[in-house]
């Protein structure tokens, strides 16, 4: 049975109980510790700044370039917290139910209040930091309202959200960069955990320039690492996200939690043509300004402005008048998915929705619109090269956000004993559906002020032997991960990474995307397996090892296949319907997710055994919020 | 579409490149001026050659990984974009396009066309910051910044340290870049206690990173895909100026 070590006392007291319990290291014992951090977006460079603020001796990995380029970077739309700065009846309390409700029930009570609590220090942190947020005239802070709430609790700066926070993250870990208390390995990739006597003790990194392995041995690991929407090839995330650190954990022992748990976002620019690369993002801010509509008619060819007032269906405002266009992402998608089904989708493909800002802009005027989205209709604009100042925009859904991750105790503790997982690569917070504006938030709050406590409490109650970079476990998994890169040069065959990668999507969108069966879920998992053989026979990498992009997608779409293939696996598991998991068997006669709440209240954590993965359960119990069938009416 | 292609291609910092000729024969208007490399990489792939490296990440405008000269512009013609915004559509069937890597001392090229800008990274380590630790920040609105004041912050800070700046500049000057970030702590309360000291630093610096002196035409903001304007670079002037006399 897995331990979630969930503090005593009531949810309010769980937080500081754990506080006060935690071990600490005392400040002139933290350099004599070594802290490794895989990844800078909003999870890695906040934990890796605090943790350098503190005093321990910080080594930062990324992919990246530069810490600043992590993927967090381009979230647009705004970060939660329970500031109650519009006296609109917001409170912590409030924002715990929310997440708890907007989540389907499937995400960790004592995570989330913990959550919820913290939000408010991180607007502090980030304010000071000189973050530049949206402001009243009066000079406080303005908020705007996201999916799945009826408060506005919402901060933003413009549609560039991410950005501000990250740079923000981004300057303290430079501060500490300055200072010396962290050291940045910037274009270097983790392939490996290194595991000894069962404790994480190091990683195995790959330069991306010289192609070199190299091992860096450490007394506690934090992989904030990133989701794995681009499973799915085609996605909202960085054609660089991945999810190879988190997949390489799981095979040394750090099992993955509720795998199927990925969410499609309802607003997306929708796909066009056969070479797409990636998808973008419109983001869900929009919906407080922008009415999403279908026509009534079937097949209704008219461009939209000819389509009168009465023969539009808003279909949101409709089937959930006390959300509106505001419900959560889950419904939304499911609910544009339901009218392209009924015929009644728009553009060539049949395939969009419209998302219409006419009475915003006769409402506000085109200088607030523009004020508030500008940098989003731009962007809208260079993709489609239509203005959605006059027509209005076309959405799809899309694959943006995963809320599975490797499985993580209330210390954000892997099941392998020092390695912590922080941010989107973990499954802590957002059960089967996250809401908008809550990575952010989930992100800071475990890299400033989960993750150096944690750290604190597992340095200060373990006592660690020295590890020496000659020790066979060191030198064995340098020598598999050289092997294994070695084993992708040497394929040779006819196709290149990405065209299996886009087959890998197919099968993943077709089969483990907006609606699942079991028939679908058991050919996918069939077609993956011979994906894979595919894989091993027939890519083709030319050149050589040094920063090549080829080979760097082929060690990451190689994990990439097994993981689909767990996602099949877990979302076959989980007979009932829970958030973005929609298992056509199991709904509502309106159409809605129906949960099992007596079988399936719990968290799929799964162990790799290198034949059918085994299941560990942890059991979800609600003591604080009432079980009950999500109505957004 | 057909387009001619000449490209870059160097195999290492040390060893020399050179420009190499592809044709690229079904390009579609809708594609992305990247989505069009990645089609002629897995054409190269399929044949047993190597494919072009480039940086990219986001592919909406906002990472700042995506670099590129295009016929001689950071980014392309367009204004207002970077290289992964801009579309084929804004090309002409049988066009030519020469694709080079960002050129700067401050910015050796890696492999052909990804160079390293690391050296943004450390001007930020100078000063680019408000040095606050974590737990020690007051209640976000006991600090009032007027909206304007937030507004103009925010243009500053929108900056994607793609280096394009510096890749327009005859004298590959890092004034606009370095700018913006004193700009943005120059413009908010938060950002004054420190003012002096960052400045200072962070164009000492610029100086040890081999950027060279501004060269007053500017061809940085011209070029700079996020619209960053002149006007900060007036503010860092009035910075340095102020720092020297508080001295
Ligand atoms: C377009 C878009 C808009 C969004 N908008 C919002 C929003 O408005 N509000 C909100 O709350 N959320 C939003 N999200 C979600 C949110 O941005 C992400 O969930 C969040 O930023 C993830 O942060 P992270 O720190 O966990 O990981 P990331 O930012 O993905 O960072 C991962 C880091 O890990 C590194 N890394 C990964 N693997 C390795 C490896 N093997 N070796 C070395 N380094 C590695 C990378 O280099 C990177 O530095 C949005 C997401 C998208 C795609
Ligand atoms: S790829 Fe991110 S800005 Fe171009």
């Amino acid at each position: 049975m897995l331990d979630s070590k969930i503090p005593s006392g009531s949810i309010e007291q769980k937080w500081k109980n754990r506080k006060f319990e935690s071990k600490l290291v005392n400040p002139s014992n933290r350099r004599k510790h070594t802290v490794i951090v895989v990844g800078t977006g909003l999870a890695g460079a906040s934990a890796a700044a605090t943790l350098g603020e503190l005093g321990y001796k910080v080594k930062v990995f990324t992919f990246h370039e530069s810490p600043r380029r992590a993927h967090s970077i381009a979230a647009q739309g705004g970060i939660n917290a329970a500031k109650n700065y519009q006296n609109d009846g917001d409170s912590v309390y409030r924002l715990f139910y929310d997440t708890i409700k907007g989540g389907d029930f499937r995400a960790r009570e004592a995570n989330v209040y913990r959550l919820a609590e913290l939000s408010v220090n991180i607007i502090d942190q980030c304010v000071a930091q000189g973050v530049p947020f949206a402001r009243e005239y009066g000079g406080t802070l303005t908020n705007r309202s996201f999916g799945g709430t009826q408060v506005s609790r919402t901060f933003y700066a413009k549609g560039q959200t991410g950005q501000q926070l990250l740079l923000g993250a981004y300057s303290s870990l430079m501060r500490q960069s300055g200072e010396k208390s962290v050291e940045i390995f910037p274009r270097q990739e983790m392939v490996d955990v290194i595991v000894i006597g069962g404790k994480a003790r190091g990683i195995v990194a790959r330069n991306l320039v010289t192609g070199e392995l190299q091992s860096h041995l450490a007394d506690a690991v934090v992989l904030a690492t990133g989701g794995y929407g681009n499973v799915f090839f085609l996605s909202t995330n960085a054609k660089q996200s991945n999810a190879t650190a988190a997949w390489r954990a799981h095979k040394r022992g750090a099992y993955f939690a509720n795998p199927c748990f990925t969410q499609i976002h309802p607003t997306c620019v929708p796909v066009s043509g056969d070479y797409q690369s990636k998808l973008t993002l419109m983001s869900e801010s929009l919906r407080n300004d922008g009415r999403v509509w279908v026509p009534m008619k079937v097949g209704d060819k008219r461009a939209p402005n000819e389509i009168p007032e009465s023969e539009r269906d808003y279909f949101l405002e409709r089937m959930y008048p006390s959300f509106g266009n505001l419900v959560p992402r889950d419904i939304a998608s499911r609910a544009a998915k339901r009218m392209c089904d009924e015929g009644r989708g728009v553009g060539a493909t049949g395939l969009s929705v419209y998302m219409d800002f006419r009475d915003a802009i006769q409402r506000l005027g085109n200088t607030v619109v523009s004020e508030k989205y500008g940098n989003l209709f731009q962007m809208y604009e260079k993709i489609t090269d239509e203005n959605p100042y006059k027509v209005p925009m076309r959405i799809f859904p899309a694959v943006h956000y995963t809320m599975g991750g490797l499985w993580v105790d209330y210390n954000l503790m892997s099941t392998i004993p020092g390695l912590f997982v922080a941010g989107e690569a973990n499954f802590s917070d957002h059960g089967a559906n996250r809401l908008g504006a809550s990575a952010l938030m989930q992100g800071l709050a475990d890299g400033y002020f989960v993750v150096p406590y944690s750290i604190a409490n597992y340095l200060g109650g373990e006592k660690l032997s020295a590890v020496k970079q000659e020790q066979d476990e060191v030198k064995s998994a340098i020598a598999d991960s050289q092997e294994r890169l070695n084993g992708f040069m040497k394929i040779k065959g006819s196709q290149s990474v990405d065209e299996i990668h886009r087959k890998l999507g197919k099968i993943m969108w077709e089969h483990c995307g907006m609606a699942r069966n079991e028939k679908g879920l058991n050919d996918a998992i069939k077609l993956i397996q011979k994906l894979k053989d595919e894989f091993s026979n027939d890519i083709r990498i030319p050149g050589d090892t040094r920063l090549n992009s080829e080979l760097e997608k082929a060690n990451r779409v190689a994990d990439f296949l097994e993981l689909g293939e767990l996602m099949c696996i877990d979302a076959l598991n989980r007979k009932e319907s829970c958030g973005g998991h929609f298992r056509e068997e199991m709904q509502t006669p309106e159409g809605e997710a129906l949960r099992d709440d007596q079988n399936f209240s719990y968290v799929a954590a799964w162990e790799h055994t290198g034949k059918t993965p085994t299941l560990h359960k942890e059991a979800l119990t609600f003591e604080n919020i009432h079980l009950a069938q999500r109505s957004y009416k | 579409m057909k387009l001619n292609l000449k490209i870059w291609r160097q195999k290492s910092p040390s060893e020399q490149g050179q420009f190499k000729d592809y044709v690229v024969n079904n390009a579609n208007e809708d594609m992305s001026f990247l989505e069009m490399l990645d089609f002629l990489n897995m054409d190269l792939v399929r044949k047993g050659e190597e494919a072009v490296q480039f940086d990219h990440d986001c592919r909406e405008g906002i990472c700042g990984s995506c670099s590129l000269m295009i016929n001689g512009s950071p980014h392309g013609p367009e204004t207002g974009t970077a290289t992964c915004q801009l579309h084929i559509r804004k090309f002409k069937d049988g066009d030519t396009i020469v694709i080079e890597p960002f050129r700067a001392k401050a910015f050796p090229v890696l492999r052909d066309l990804c160079v390293d800008r690391t050296a943004f990274d450390r001007i930020m380590a100078a000063g680019g910051f408000c040095s606050v630790n974590t737990g020690n920040a007051p209640e976000a609105n006991s600090i009032l910044i007027g909206k304007e004041v937030a507004e103009n912050a925010m243009d500053s800070a929108a900056c994607i340290g793609c280096g394009a700046c510096v890749a327009a500049c005859k004298n590959a000057s890092a004034m606009l870049f370095v700018s913006a970030k004193v700009s943005q702590f120059a413009l908010l309360p938060q950002g004054k206690p420190e003012r002096s000291r960052r400045v200072r630093q962070m164009v000492a610096q610029m100086d040890k990173e081999m950027f060279g002196s501004c060269s007053n035409t500017g061809a940085c903001e011209a070029a700079c895909p996020k619209e960053i304007s002149l006007e900060n670079m007036a503010r860092l002037n009035r910075e340095m100026l102020r720092a020297s006399v508080t001295e």
